[in-house]
Order: structure tokens, then C-alpha cells, then sequence
């Protein structure tokens, strides 16, 4: 890896420490507290899915077997595969910015929000549609009738659409701050001396990215 | 001990410069990002909705004056009653202490300029008014119906705007992390030099571990909400019977949250109570790190007693041994603040002005809302009372004549501070003891009533128990009186107050050391702290000496 300083600290806008912060890795400690804190709220408010989601299977065991095959196992594991790689961009983003390489960073959080883009229109577009059609939907819309062996099977769909949906909105906030981080790159205020807000980005989207991992096997692959 | 006469011979000025004309203009409120300022907002905020609760309670309690139908149909008595609960849970009392009194003085009890993140802190409080802004705007759709708790199966078939409120309180709930995220980090990261973990005032123990409380079950309430909402209108299934779901995990989500959110409410009152009694006491608190650290014991174990709520639902009677179990533990760390409350008021020089009047009043009726909490853990007396009157009466034993108690009390505490004005002590202690007498006139007759079998949320009752329900609502009216005094006291010295000094109190703890109200960055220098947070000897406070 190259370690020559793409941007010279003279073109960029230098970030100044809040009045009430004693030093700047003090503050950045204290972000990084405050989002890994938010982040624990985020997982308990997915952890009450979780639950709920192992009480049905346990009440259902016949239902969960039967309806995952109903998911198309080819495109979550596409998706799978864009937001892991997408991971890997965003810490890209972050190994640029506090090497000064504006270009590459901006790079990174452009392809950053691509794949969230991916993700978002092989669900919505490919994935999504074929159940509308079926009538594969939780229960005020569920027409479906291939599932008529095993018991309340509306109860799988409400919980894959409760879950991913919920998991989907996070991916579309997420595209909002990665968009922010654009921005930022822009305006030239993100380098060695400050990088915070990529950071915690990053964070956000790796949380985003391993409620995926567990959503995948737990719906498509839950024979 | 000789502090008296320091206090007295200080003449004081109002400041010329203080955070409240620091700028001027509407923007310089709506866009303030000093903690000071939010706090205010907040405590208006709270104060209205308090005022707005109250009268839904004055309500209800007015068509139980007498049996039968008075002056509201059954329908419009539940929204009544879901109303009064509504509001006064999640739009002030969850809000009250923290957010209001705790924003202005987390940062000045700590030494800081700022909490860690004041933009959030701002945002914070415009999700709060979002939040109120929906609920109200239910409430004039179609106000609901259900109680707050919203239960389903019924919350899922009544016709009121169930969505509107839920989706209301799961915004205010996002509000209640924010602050959380924002006090924690604050007490991590910006303590002062020498402000170590056990030099720190007991209310921010309390509202560190309320902290930790909120942001460990708003979350788990806040997905019970959307779950709700998405089983209103997609129909999911989890919590509705007809569709192979189960109503008791609703009970087992909402209680998971909601009883470590009495621990929200009542965890920061004990600190407000602490800093009270320290100072009308002269005294160190008694026992100060068992104080301290109750407050952590009744965070985590407020988390594992959420069951003792649902002993009627259907859960498992095992699951029901364990939880009456673990609620008795509950008691261990209250209990030890009780009691090292009352060691140091023990040979103190105590001062019997305002504040103090309410942290005695709450001592009493905190310790009866306690105690009569121990039946209802236990599950046998349980059975028999869980809906009855005798819960109602507990309940509001801790939440007003505890909760409520403590946030009026500290108010009149921190009052010259945030105001630099004082306010009359006569009217004050007047209202107190106005308060104590509704209080306990309202709500001890409904125990009274619970023992002998009125059930809670009925809309009419046997003539057996009209005596008993017509005096509870007199207690009320007195109750209505009381605040009205409480009010009136806090104008009359908005308008002419005597102007407050930097320490009318003699307080030991930071915040007196700056002036009365604190300049925009509460210190003229960072405070060094060399003493202990109660030394009545040494305190900068009191001597003046700061380092």
C-alpha cells in the first residue's frame, strides 16, 4: 500500500474540537462510546424479533420447513454477497480517509452506496414482487394456497416481513448516511485529523450488515 | 456546623450575563444546543402535559364521585383513564426528572461545559415535541381506549387511533435513547480532573443508571410498538390469538419494558431525594456508596422481574414462583437507600425549608407505596388484589407520592439556580402540605377501597363503596388545590422573587459554585474537584474557594 498523503492538509477544512470536548481523541472516543451504546439498543430492539421469531419456530417447527422453501435461496445469497462486500468497502473508505487519499475514499463510499443500492432493488424489484403475486404475505393479505398442510403459515410471512423490512429500512438509512458521507468528502472535511463520522458510519453499516448474516439462515436456509 | 452565616451575609445582584439572555431571539431558543436552555424546554414541556394529565385524572375522578353515569358514557370514562395514563407516562413523568431537571444538571453537578453531544441533545427534545405532536393529534382523532398498556387482543379490534398513540410513544421512546446515550457518555468522558466515580453527587448516580435502564429496554418497547402497528395493519400475527398468535408475549414484551420504566421514573427521584436531604441535613449522605451503587442493583434487577405483572395472565405458575422470587430482591437496594436517608437525617442540623418539607413527604409516602408493593410480589395476596383498587393506590403511592414528590421538591431546590429568583417558603410549604393531605386522602382510601373489592378502570360501582370513592375524589380536588399553590408560588417569584445568590441553600455539590442562573458555559474555569461531594466543611461551594 502506498502511504503518500494524496491531500495536502492545506486543502482541507480542518475540523475544530467541540468547546466543551478537552481534546480531539477525547471526543472521538467519546462518539465511538455513544454509537457502540446506540448499537446495543439497535440489537435489543432486533433481539424482541429475534424472540418472537424463536417462539413460532418452536410452535410451528412443520410451518418455518415448509414455507423458507418458498424463498428464493439464489438471490439472498446474492444479496449476502453485496452487503459483505460492501462491508469491505466502507473500511476501505475509512483505511483511505485516514491515509488523506480524498479520491479513494470517495471512491469507496461511492461503491459503498451502489451495493446498498443492489441490495435494495434485488429485494424490492426481484425478490419482493414474485410473493405479491403469490399471495406469500402476512396474514391480512395472505391468498397463497400451496401451504394449506401445515398450520398458520401467514405467521412465517409476517415475521420475514416484519424482519427484513425492518432490516431493509435500515439499509435505506443507511444509503442516507453514506450519502452524508459524500457530501462531507466533498466539502473536504474528512482527513487524517478527522474521520469520525465515516467511523461511525462504518459501525452502523457492519450492524446492518451482520443482522443480514443471521436473517439469511434463519429464513431461507431454516429447513 | 457555622455555613449559615456565610450564606447570609452575601448580598447578592442579578448577573448581568447568564444563559438566559446569552442571545436573544426565537432562534436562539429553537436552535440552542446549551443543555441549560433544553432542560427548560423540557421542564415547560413536561409541566404542560403534567397539567394536562392532572385534569384527565381530575376527570375520571369526578365521574367517580358518585355511582352510576354522571358525565361521561363507558367510553368516553376509558379514554378518560387511557388518557390521564398515556400522558402522564410517556409525555411527562418518563421525561420529567431526567430530561428536564437532569439535562440542566447533569453537566454543572459534573463540571462540564456541555453534555457530550448538545446537537443530539437538541434533536433529542424535537423528537420528544414530534412525538407529543402525534399523540395529540390521536388523541383528537380518536382517543384511545385501551388503557396505557394497550393489551391486545382488544388493541388490535377497538375502533380509537391505536396506531396514532403507539406509533407516539415509540417515537418518544427514541428521544428517551438519545438522552440516554447523551448522559452516559457525558459521565464516561467528562468528568472534570478530580472528579472521580465516588466523588460524584448522588443524582447522577441515579441518572446514570436510569441512563442505562432506558437504553436497555425503550428498544424491546420501542419493536412491541412496531409489532403492534404492523399487526394492525398487515396483520403478522405474533400477538393475535384468532391468527395463531399469542397475546401473553405481548404482556411478556410490554411488561419487559415497562416495569424497568418505573425504575426510570423512580431511580432519578432517589437522586433528587439524595441531594435534598444532604443539604437541608448538613450532613454526608450516610452511606453514600451503598446509595450509589443501589442505584446500579435496582437497574439490573429491575430487568428480571418483569413477570410479577402477568401472575393472572396465564404465564406458567413456575414462571411465576421465580419472578414473585426475584421481586422481593427489589426491595434490598430500596430499602438500603431508605434507611441511609434516614441515618442521615440522624443527628443533622436539619432545615425544614421547602424542598426538604417534600423529600420528608416522600420518605413517608414512598416507604407506604413500598411496603404495600410486597403483597402484591407475593403471588397468593397477589391473585386477590391485582385488579382491584389496592393497585391503583400502590402505583401512585410510588409514582406521585414518590416520583411526583421528589420532581416538585427539586424543582423548588434548583428553582434559584435555574431562575436566580427565590420563591416565597411560606406559599411553598403551604402547597407541600396541601399536596400531602390531598395526596394521601385520594389515594389511601383506595386502598381501602382494593381490600374490599372494587375493581380497578370499572365506570360505575356498588353503592357499598360510594362513601370511600366520593372521598377519594374530594382528595383530589385538594390535590388540584395543592399545585394550583405550587403554581401560583413559582409565578409570584418569577415576577418578584427575592434575587437568589450563587448558594441559598449551603450546598456542597458543584452547581452551587457557579452563579445563580450560570453563565451560557456554567464555568468561568473548569472546575478542579478536591472534596468529597457532601463535605459540609470543605466544599468550594460553601468556602468559596475555588480550585
Amino acid at each position: 500500500m502506498s502511504q503518500q498523503v494524496a491531500v495536502s492538509p492545506d486543502k482541507v477544512i480542518r475540523h475544530r474540537v467541540g468547546h466543551h470536548w478537552p481534546h480531539v481523541e477525547l471526543e472521538l472516543s467519546g462518539a465511538k462510546l455513544g454509537f457502540w451504546i446506540f448499537l446495543c439498543t439497535e440489537l435489543l430492539m432486533f433481539g424482541g424479533l429475534f424472540v418472537a421469531y424463536t417462539y413460532f419456530r418452536s410452535l410451528y417447527p412443520e410451518t418455518f420447513s415448509e414455507a423458507h422453501k418458498t424463498l428464493s435461496i439464489p438471490l439472498g445469497t446474492l444479496n449476502t454477497g453485496v452487503l459483505i462486500v460492501s462491508s469491505f468497502t466502507v473500511v476501505m473508505a475509512i483505511r483511505s480517509a485516514m491515509l488523506n487519499q480524498r479520491k479513494a475514499m470517495l471512491g469507496y463510499l461511492y461503491a459503498t452506496l451502489l451495493l446498498a443500492a443492489a441490495f435494495m432493488v434485488i429485494k424490492l424489484g426481484f425478490e419482493w414482487p414474485p410473493k405479491f403475486a403469490k399471495g406469500t404475505l402476512p396474514a391480512a393479505f395472505y391468498t397463497y394456497d400451496g401451504l394449506a398442510h401445515v398450520p398458520k403459515p401467514h405467521l412465517f410471512y409476517g415475521l420475514y416481513f416484519v424482519m427484513t423490512g425492518l432490516h431493509g429500512l435500515h439499509v435505506v438509512i443507511g444509503m442516507g448516511l453514506i450519502s452524508w458521507l459524500i457530501y462531507l468528502g466533498h466539502k473536504g472535511v474528512l482527513y487524517r485529523g478527522y474521520y469520525t463520522p465515516i467511523e461511525i458510519v462504518g459501525l452502523y453499516w457492519h450492524f446492518v450488515d451482520l443482522i443480514w448474516i443471521y436473517l439469511l439462515p434463519l429464513f431461507y436456509l431454516a429447513g | 456546623m457555622s455555613t449559615a452565616p456565610h450564606i447570609a451575609t452575601e448580598a447578592p445582584e442579578f448577573p448581568k450575563e447568564h444563559y438566559l439572555n446569552a442571545s436573544k431571539g426565537f432562534k436562539s431558543w429553537a436552535l440552542t444546543v446549551d443543555h441549560k436552555r433544553i432542560g427548560l424546554m423540557y421542564l415547560v414541556s413536561a409541566l404542560t402535559f403534567f397539567l394536562v394529565g392532572g385534569l384527565f385524572a381530575l376527570l375520571v375522578r369526578l365521574e367517580l364521585f358518585l355511582p352510576g353515569g354522571q358525565f361521561f358514557d363507558q367510553k368516553t370514562y376509558n379514554q378518560l383513564f387511557t388518557l390521564h395514563g398515556v400522558v402522564m407516562v410517556f409525555l411527562f413523568i418518563i421525561p420529567a426528572i431526567p430530561a428536564a431537571l437532569g439535562n440542566f444538571f447533569l453537566p454543572l453537578q459534573l463540571g462540564a461545559k456541555d453534555v457530550a453531544f448538545p446537537k443530539l441533545n437538541l434533536m433529542s427534545f424535537y423528537i420528544y415535541a414530534i412525538g407529543a405532536i402525534i399523540a395529540i393529534a390521536a388523541m383528537v382523532v380518536g382517543a384511545v381506549d385501551t388503557g396505557w398498556t394497550f393489551y391486545t387482543p382488544y388493541s388490535l379490534t377497538t375502533n380509537t387511533a391505536v396506531v396514532g398513540t403507539v406509533f407516539a410513544a415509540f417515537v418518544l421512546g427514541f428521544s428517551s435513547i438519545l438522552t440516554g446515550v447523551n448522559f452516559i457518555v457525558t459521565i464516561h468522558k467528562l468528568r472534570p480532573p478530580g472528579m472521580t466515580w465516588f466523588r460524584m453527587p448522588l443524582f447522577l448516580w441515579a441518572l446514570y443508571s436510569t441512563s442505562v435502564i432506558q437504553l436497555l429496554s425503550t428498544p424491546v418497547l420501542a419493536i412491541t410498538l412496531l409489532l403492534l402497528i404492523a399487526e394492525r395493519l398487515l396483520g403478522v400475527g405474533v400477538f393475535d390469538p384468532a391468527l395463531g398468535g399469542d397475546p401473553v408475549l405481548f404482556q411478556h414484551f410490554f411488561w419487559f419494558y415497562s416495569h424497568p420504566a418505573v425504575y426510570i421514573m423512580i431511580v432519578p427521584a432517589f437522586g433528587v431525594i439524595s441531594e435534598i436531604i444532604a443539604t437541608f441535613s448538613r450532613r454526608e449522605v450516610f452511606g453514600y456508596k451503598f446509595v450509589a451503587l443501589s442505584s446500579v442493583a435496582i437497574a439490573v434487577i429491575g430487568f428480571f422481574v418483569w413477570g410479577h405483572h402477568m401472575f393472572v395472565s396465564g404465564q406458567s405458575e413456575f414462571a411465576g414462583m421465580v419472578f414473585s422470587f426475584l421481586t422481593f430482591f427489589v426491595a434490598i437496594p430500596t430499602a438500603v437507600k431508605i434507611f441511609n436517608w434516614t441515618a442521615t437525617l440522624y443527628k443533622g442540623d436539619i432545615q425544614l425549608r421547602t424542598p426538604m418539607v417534600y423529600a420528608l413527604i416522600f420518605l413517608v409516602q414512598f416507604t407506604i407505596g413500598g411496603l404495600t408493593g410486597l403483597p402484591l410480589g407475593a403471588l397468593g395476596t397477589n391473585v386477590a388484589l391485582h385488579d382491584t383498587y389496592y393497585v391503583v393506590a400502590h402505583f401512585h403511592y410510588v409514582m406521585m407520592g414518590g416520583v411526583v414528590f421528589a420532581f416538585v421538591g427539586g424543582l423548588h431546590y434548583w428553582w434559584p439556580k435555574i431562575t436566580g429568583r427565590m420563591y416565597n417558603e411560606k406559599i411553598g410549604t403551604f402547597a407541600a402540605l396541601t399536596l400531602f393531605l390531598g395526596f394521601n386522602i385520594t389515594f389511601f382510601t383506595q386502598f381501602l377501597l382494593g381490600f374490599k373489592g372494587m375493581p380497578r378502570r370499572y365506570y360505575d360501582f356498588d353503592q357499598n363503596f360510594a362513601g370511600l370513592h366520593g372521598f377519594s375524589s374530594v382528595g383530589s380536588w385538594i390535590l388540584g388545590i395543592g399545585f394550583l399553590i405550587a403554581l401560583y408560588c413559582f409565578i409570584q417569584s418569577l415576577r418578584n422573587g427575592p434575587i437568589a445568590s450563587k448558594n441559598p441553600w449551603g450546598g456542597t455539590t458543584l452547581e452551587w459554585t457557579t452563579q445563580s442562573p450560570p453563565i451560557a458555559h456554567n464555568f468561568v474555569d473548569t472546575p478542579t474537584v478536591t472534596t468529597d461531594p457532601y463535605d459540609h466543611e470543605n466544599s468550594p461551594a460553601l468556602t468559596g474557594r475555588v480550585a
